[in-house]
C-alpha cells in the first residue's frame, strides 16, 4: 500500500533530474548497454521505486549516479544527472567525492558485505563525518557519530562503536550504512535492493527507518528492487525497467491497479498471490535479451503476448498516457484489457 | 556471541550455480557457448614448451640424439655452439669439459626431471591425500596428529636434511625422490585436508551420511572426485616445484650423482667456466627456466579452468 | 588473547619436539659418529675412550633425551670439524653475515613485492600490470643458482662493478640478495595482487567510494589492510628461510654465512653442528609462525576474540 505521504506536485522543483542518461560496459565479449536513455526526476520527500528483473540494468543505473560504475568497462556515454543546478556527471572527480556521502548517498544492498571487516564501526562511521570536514576534532566525531547511530535506533550506540562489524546481526549492520549514509543529511538517498538480504521481519522494521527517516530530513529517496511488495509498501511512484530502458513510469496505485505495459503487467502477474514476498521474478516466458546484442525494435517484443510485427522493427518512445508514462505501441489496448 | 549468524539465502545458490553453469542434477542451457567462455586461452605455446623441452624429449630421448650423454670426445672439449666462432652442427649447443655434446645432454637430463617429479609427486599425492582426506574427514584427534606432522614438515629445514642424508649415505636416483617426496607430502595433505573439511559440510556428503553410506565409500565416491580438480592444478604446479627442488639439491652435490645430465649438475659443471665457455650452464638453466616457467603458466590456465571459485576472484 | 598466544606456543613445542626427533634420529640411523671422530687404526681402548667422552656407549633414547637436556640449554656439544669450538659457537660466529643478508632481501622483498602487486590489481590490464604479471612468473620459475652464476658473468665479471664472492663491502649485497628474494618478491606479488583484486571488488570498498573517501584511501587503507592478511604466512615463511641462511645462494657466492656452513657441516658429517642448525632453523620458523598468528590477531578482529567466533 501507497503511504501517505503526499510530495506536493509541482509546486516545488525537484531535488535530482536524470535526463538520457547512458551507461554501457565494454568487456571481452561486446559492449553491454547497462543503462541506454534513461530519464526521471525525484521530488524532495519522494520515493521513487524502481523495478526489474535483474539484469535490466537498474543497479548499474544506481551506481551511474553516484559515478560508481565498475572500472574500467563501465563508462557512462552520455546524459545529466542535475543535483543542486549541477550536472553531477561534468563534475571533475574531486568535487564529486565531496558529493557523495554529502548530497547524495547509497546503501547497498547486503549488509553482510557492506562493512570492512577489519576495522571498528567507530572508525567506518567516524570517518564518513571526518572524510568531508576535516576540521572536525576527535569529541566532535565521536558525538556525532553517537548521534547518526541514535537517528537510527541503534541501541547502546557507545558500545556499538566499539564493535566490529562481526559482532552484529544483519538487521543492526543494515542500521549503521544506514547511519552513515545519513551522516551528513543528504537530499538524494539511493538504495539498492534494500531488503534482499534481510529476514522479513528485520525488512519491514528497516522499511519503516527509511520512511521515518525520510519525514524527519524530507530527504528523497530511490529504491531499487525487484520486489514488488517493497514498493507497494514505500513508494509513491514506480518505474519499471527492462533491458537497460525505462518502459513504465506511473503512480503506484496506477501501476499496480492499471498497468499500461505488457511487461509490468507480467511481472505483476507474476508475483507470487499468497503475499509471500522476495520471490525472484520468474516466471515469464523466456529471457531478458542480451544487453550486448538489443534488437531494433522493442525490446520485450520477443516475450510479449501482445507483440506485432511494428513491435519488433521500431522502438516506442515513452508517451503520456494518463497519468503514465509509457513505452509501447499497444498501451492502449493493454490498459483496455487490464481495466 | 552476538547473532553473526544470518539464514543463509539459499535463492542466491541457486542463481549462482545456474550463472556460473555446472548445476549438479541439471545441465545448463548454453553449454558450449560456456564451455569455451571457462576455457579461456588455452596457453598453446607453454603446453608447446613443456612438451617440446621436457616430455618429448625424456620419451624420445634414445632416439634423437647421435652422441653418448656420459661419454664425450675429449678432442672436441669446450666447442662453443655453433653461431659462434669454432662452432659447429655437430654440437648445436656446444660441449663441456670432457667434450660431452650439451644438448644431448640436456636432453637426458629431460628424462631425470620427469622421473623425478612424477615418481615424487605420486608418492607425495598419494601420502597427503589419504592423510588429508583421513583428517579433514574424520577432525578429531586424527586431524590433530595430521594437522602436526604438516607443520612439523613444514618446519624442517629441507635443503639441511637432503645434505645430512646424503653425506651419509651417498646420493642416488632413490635418495632424492624420497626427500623431495618428504617435503611435498605436506602441501597436497594441507590442500587437500583444507577442501576436505568444506567438502563435507556440503548437502550431497550430509545425504550420504543420513543415507548411512560408510565412510569410505562417502571419502572415495564423493569427496575425492569432488576435489580431483585441485588436485590436478596441484600436482601440474608442483611439477615445476619439484624441478626446481631437484635441480638444486643435484647443483650442490646432493640430488642426482654425476655423471647423470641432471640440469642442476649441469649448471654446476659449467660454473667455473662462465667466464668462457658460458654455455655449459647456460643452456641447461635456460631449459629449466623455460619448462618451469610454462608449467606455471599451465597450471594457472588449469586453475582458472577447473576451479571456478577461483576463477570468480578476477583472476585475468 | 593470552590464551590464543598460549595454544599455538604448545603447537609449536610439539613440532619442535618432532623435529628433534627427526633430526637425531637421522643423525644416529645414517652413520656412526665415530667413523668420523676416530682415526681408522684406533686402539680398542681409545675407541672406548672417545664412546664415553661423546656419550655414544649409551642407549640411543638416553642419548636423545640428554640431547634434548642439553640443547635446551644451547648446548650441542663440541664440533667435530673444529675441535676448539662448540656447534653453538660455530654457528655463532657464522650467523650474522646470514642474517644481515637476510634483512636486506626481506626488505627488498616487501619493497618491490608489496607494492607492484597493489599497483598491479589497481591498474589491472595496463602495461604496469603486464610486466608485473612477467616479473612474477619470472621469480617463480628462475632457478636461483642459475640466475646467481648469470649474474656473476653478466654484472659482476663484464660490469666489474660488483664482486663476485664473499664480503668485501656493501656492494657485496647487491647480487645475493637480489638472487635470494626474487622468488619471495614474485610470491607477494602474485598474493598481494589477487587479493587486492577480491578485496577492490568488494561492496564495504564501494562503500568507502561512496561515503567519498578518497581513491587513495580506498586503495591503502580498505583494500589493503583486509588484503594484506592472506599473504601474510607466506611472507613469514619466506622471510625466516631468508634469515636462516639460504644454502645454495651462500654456496654459489660464497658467503660466509649458516647456509654455507650447513653446506660444509654437513659433507664433513659434522652432526652436533648439523643438529644444531636444524634445530636453530625449525626454532626460528617456529618462533615465525607464532608471530604470524599474533599479527593474524593484530589485523584481522575476528582471530584476536577467538577463532570460534568466527561468524
Amino acid at each position: 500500500m501507497a503511504l501517505p505521504v503526499s510530495p506536493t506536485q509541482g509546486s516545488v522543483s525537484p531535488v535530482l533530474e536524470v535526463s538520457d542518461l547512458r551507461t554501457y560496459l565494454y568487456t571481452r565479449w561486446g559492449t553491454t548497454k547497462a543503462v541506454d536513455g534513461v530519464s526521471f526526476s525525484l521530488d524532495p520527500g519522494e520515493t521513487l521505486g524502481i523495478v526489474g528483473e535483474s539484469g535490466s540494468g537498474k543497479s548499474m543505473l544506481a551506481l551511474s549516479l553516484v559515478r560508481l560504475t565498475p572500472e574500467p568497462a563501465g563508462r557512462i556515454e552520455g546524459g545529466q544527472v542535475i543535483l543542486n543546478g549541477r550536472d553531477l556527471l561534468s563534475l571533475p572527480e574531486k568535487q564529486m567525492r565531496a558529493v557523495r556521502g554529502t548530497e547524495i548517498s547509497m546503501v547497498l544492498q547486503d549488509p553482510q558485505q557492506s562493512l570492512n571487516p577489519v576495522f571498528s564501526i567507530g572508525n567506518q562511521l567516524g570517518e564518513a563525518i571526518r572524510v568531508h570536514d576535516s576540521d572536525a576534532g576527535k569529541d566532535e566525531v565521536y558525538a556525532r557519530s553517537v548521534a547518526a547511530l541514535k537517528s537510527v535506533q541503534v541501541p547502546a550506540p557507545e558500545r556499538r562503536l566499539r564493535n566490529f562489524p562481526h559482532h552484529m546481526s544483519g538487521g543492526m549492520k543494515q542500521r549503521i550504512v544506514g547511519a552513515m549514509a545519513m551522516a551528513y543529511q543528504p537530499q538524494v538517498l539511493i538504495a539498492d535492493e534494500p531488503t534482499t538480504a534481510l529476514d522479513v521481519t528485520i525488512q519491514a522494521q528497516y522499511l519503516r527507518l527509511l520512511k521515518d527517516l525520510q519525514q524527519r530530513t524530507g530527504v528523497g529517496i530511490i529504491i531499487i528492487t525487484h520486489d514488488f511488495g517493497v514498493i507497494a509498501e514505500t513508494c509513491d511512484r514506480v518505474a519499471v525497467m527492462y533491458a537497460g530502458r525505462f518502459v513504465e513510469q506511473a503512480s503506484v496505485s496506477d501501476i499496480f491497479d492499471h498497468p499500461k505495459h505488457p511487461y509490468t503487467k507480467a511481472l505483476l502477474d507474476s508475483r507470487p498471490k499468497t503475499g509471500a514476498k522476495g520471490e525472484r521474478l520468474s516466471s515469464i516466458e523466456g529471457q531478458p535479451p542480451s544487453l550486448a546484442d538489443l534488437p531494433d525494435g522493442c525490446r520485450f517484443a520477443t516475450r510479449c503476448e501482445y507483440a506485432m510485427d511494428r513491435c519488433s522493427l521500431e522502438y516506442p518512445d515513452l508517451v503520456a498516457i494518463g497519468g503514465h508514462s509509457v513505452a509501447c505501441w499497444r498501451s492502449e489496448e493493454v490498459l483496455w484489457e487490464t481495466s | 556471541m552476538s547473532v553473526g549468524n544470518q539464514p543463509t539465502r539459499g535463492s542466491d545458490d541457486v542463481t549462482r550455480s545456474i550463472e556460473v553453469g555446472h548445476d549438479r542434477e541439471g545441465r545448463p542451457v548454453k553449454k558450449r557457448r560456456r564451455f569455451r567462455r571457462r576455457v579461456g586461452h588455452i596457453p598453446w605455446i607453454s603446453i608447446g614448451i613443456v612438451l617440446v623441452v621436457l616430455i618429448l624429449p625424456a620419451l624420445l630421448a634414445d632416439l634423437i640424439t647421435v652422441h653418448d650423454p656420459l661419454r664425450g670426445t675429449l678432442g672436441d672439449r669446450l666447442a662453443p655452439p655453433f653461431w659462434m666462432e669454432d662452432g659447429s652442427w655437430t654440437y648445436p649447443l656446444g660441449t663441456d669439459k670432457q667434450g660431452r655434446d650439451i644438448l644431448t645432454r640436456i636432453i637426458y637430463g629431460a628424462r631425470i626431471s620427469l622421473t623425478v617429479s612424477g615418481l615424487t609427486i605420486l608418492i607425495g599425492a598419494v601420502i597427503g591425500t589419504s592423510l588429508g582426506l583421513l583428517a579433514g574427514y574424520f577432525g578429531g584427534w586424527i586431524d590433530r596428529i595430521v594437522s602436526w606432522l604438516i607443520d612439523t614438515f613444514l618446519s624442517l629445514p629441507h635443503v639441511l636434511l637432503a645434505l645430512v642424508i646424503v653425506a651419509a649415505i651417498g646420493p642416488s636416483f632413490v635418495t632424492i625422490v624420497a626427500i623431495i617426496a618428504v617435503t611435498i607430502w605436506a602441501s597436497f595433505a594441507r590442500q587437500v585436508r583444507g577442501e576436505t573439511l568444506s567438502v563435507r559440510e556440503s548437502e550431497y556428503v550430509a545425504r550420504a551420511r543420513v543415507a548411512g553410506a560408510p565412510s569410505a565409500r562417502i571419502l572415495l565416491r564423493h569427496v575425492l572426485p569432488n576435489i580431483a580438480n585441485t588436485l590436478i592444478v596441484l600436482a601440474t604446479l608442483q611439477v615445476g616445484v619439484v624441478i626446481l627442488e631437484e635441480s638444486s639439491l643435484s647443483f650442490i652435490g646432493a640430488g642426482i650423482p654425476r655423471p647423470n645430465p641432471s640440469w642442476g649438475v649441469m649448471v654446476a659443471d659449467g660454473r667455473d667456466q662462465i667466464l668462457i665457455s658460458w654455455w655449459i650452464s647456460f643452456f641447461p638453466g635456460l631449459a629449466i627456466l623455460l619448462v618451469v616457467l610454462s608449467l606455471n603458466l599451465v597450471g594457472d590456465w588449469l586453475r582458472d579452468f577447473l576451479d571456478p571459485k577461483l576463477r570468480q576472484r578476477g583472476r585475468d | 588473547m593470552a590464551r590464543y598466544i598460549l595454544i599455538n606456543s604448545i603447537r609449536g613445542l610439539l613440532t619442535l619436539l618432532a623435529v628433534s626427533i627427526i633430526v637425531f634420529s637421522l643423525a644416529r640411523l645414517t652413520g656412526d659418529p665415530l667413523d668420523v671422530l676416530a682415526p681408522v687404526d684406533i686402539s680398542r681402548e681409545d675407541e672406548q675412550a672417545i664412546r664415553e667422552k661423546w656419550g655414544l656407549d649409551k642407549p640411543v633414547s638416553t642419548q636423545y633425551v640428554a640431547f634434548v637436556g642439553n640443547a635446551f640449554q644451547g648446548d650441542f656439544g663440541g664440533s667435530f670439524k673444529y675441535p676448539t669450538e662448540t656447534a653453538a659457537s660455530v654457528i655463532v660466529d657464522r650467523l650474522p653475515a646470514s642474517v644481515k643478508l637476510g634483512a636486506v632481501a626481506t626488505v627488498l622483498t616487501l619493497l618491490i613485492g608489496v607494492p607492484l602487486g597493489i599497483l598491479s590489481a589497481v591498474k589491472r590490464g595496463s602495461l604496469a600490470d603486464s610486466i608485473a604479471k612477467g616479473l612474477a612468473l619470472f621469480g617463480q620459475s628462475v632457478p636461483e643458482f642459475w640466475l646467481a652464476i648469470v649474474l656473476i658473468w653478466v654484472v659482476a665479471v663484464r660490469w666489474d662493478f660488483v664482486p663476485t664472492s664473499g664480503i668485501t663491502g656493501w656492494q657485496s649485497y647487491i647480487l645475493p640478495s637480489i638472487v635470494i628474494s626474487i622468488f619471495g618478491i614474485a610470491a607477494l606479488l602474485r598474493l598481494f595482487r589477487s587479493a587486492m583484486l577480491e578485496t577492490l571488488g568488494t561492496e564495504y570498498v564501494k562503500l568507502a567510494r561512496l561515503k567519498g573517501v578518497s581513491e587513495f584511501k580506498v586503495v591503502w587503507k580498505h583494500a589493503l589492510k583486509p588484503a594484506s592478511i592472506a599473504p601474510l604466512t607466506f611472507f613469514g615463511g619466506i622471510a625466516v628461510r631468508m634469515l636462516t641462511g639460504a644454502t645454495v645462494v651462500e654456496i654459489v657466492f660464497a658467503w660466509p654465512g649458516v647456509g654455507l656452513l650447513a653446506f660444509e657441516a654437513a659433507n664433513a658429517r659434522d652432526f652436533p653442528v648439523v643438529q644444531a642448525l636444524a634445530l636453530f632453523t625449525a626454532t626460528a620458523i617456529v618462533v615465525m609462525n607464532l608471530l604470524i598468528d599474533v599479527t593474524y590477531a593484530y589485523l584481522d578482529p575476528r582471530v584476536r576474540l577467538g577463532a570460534k567466533a568466527v561468524a
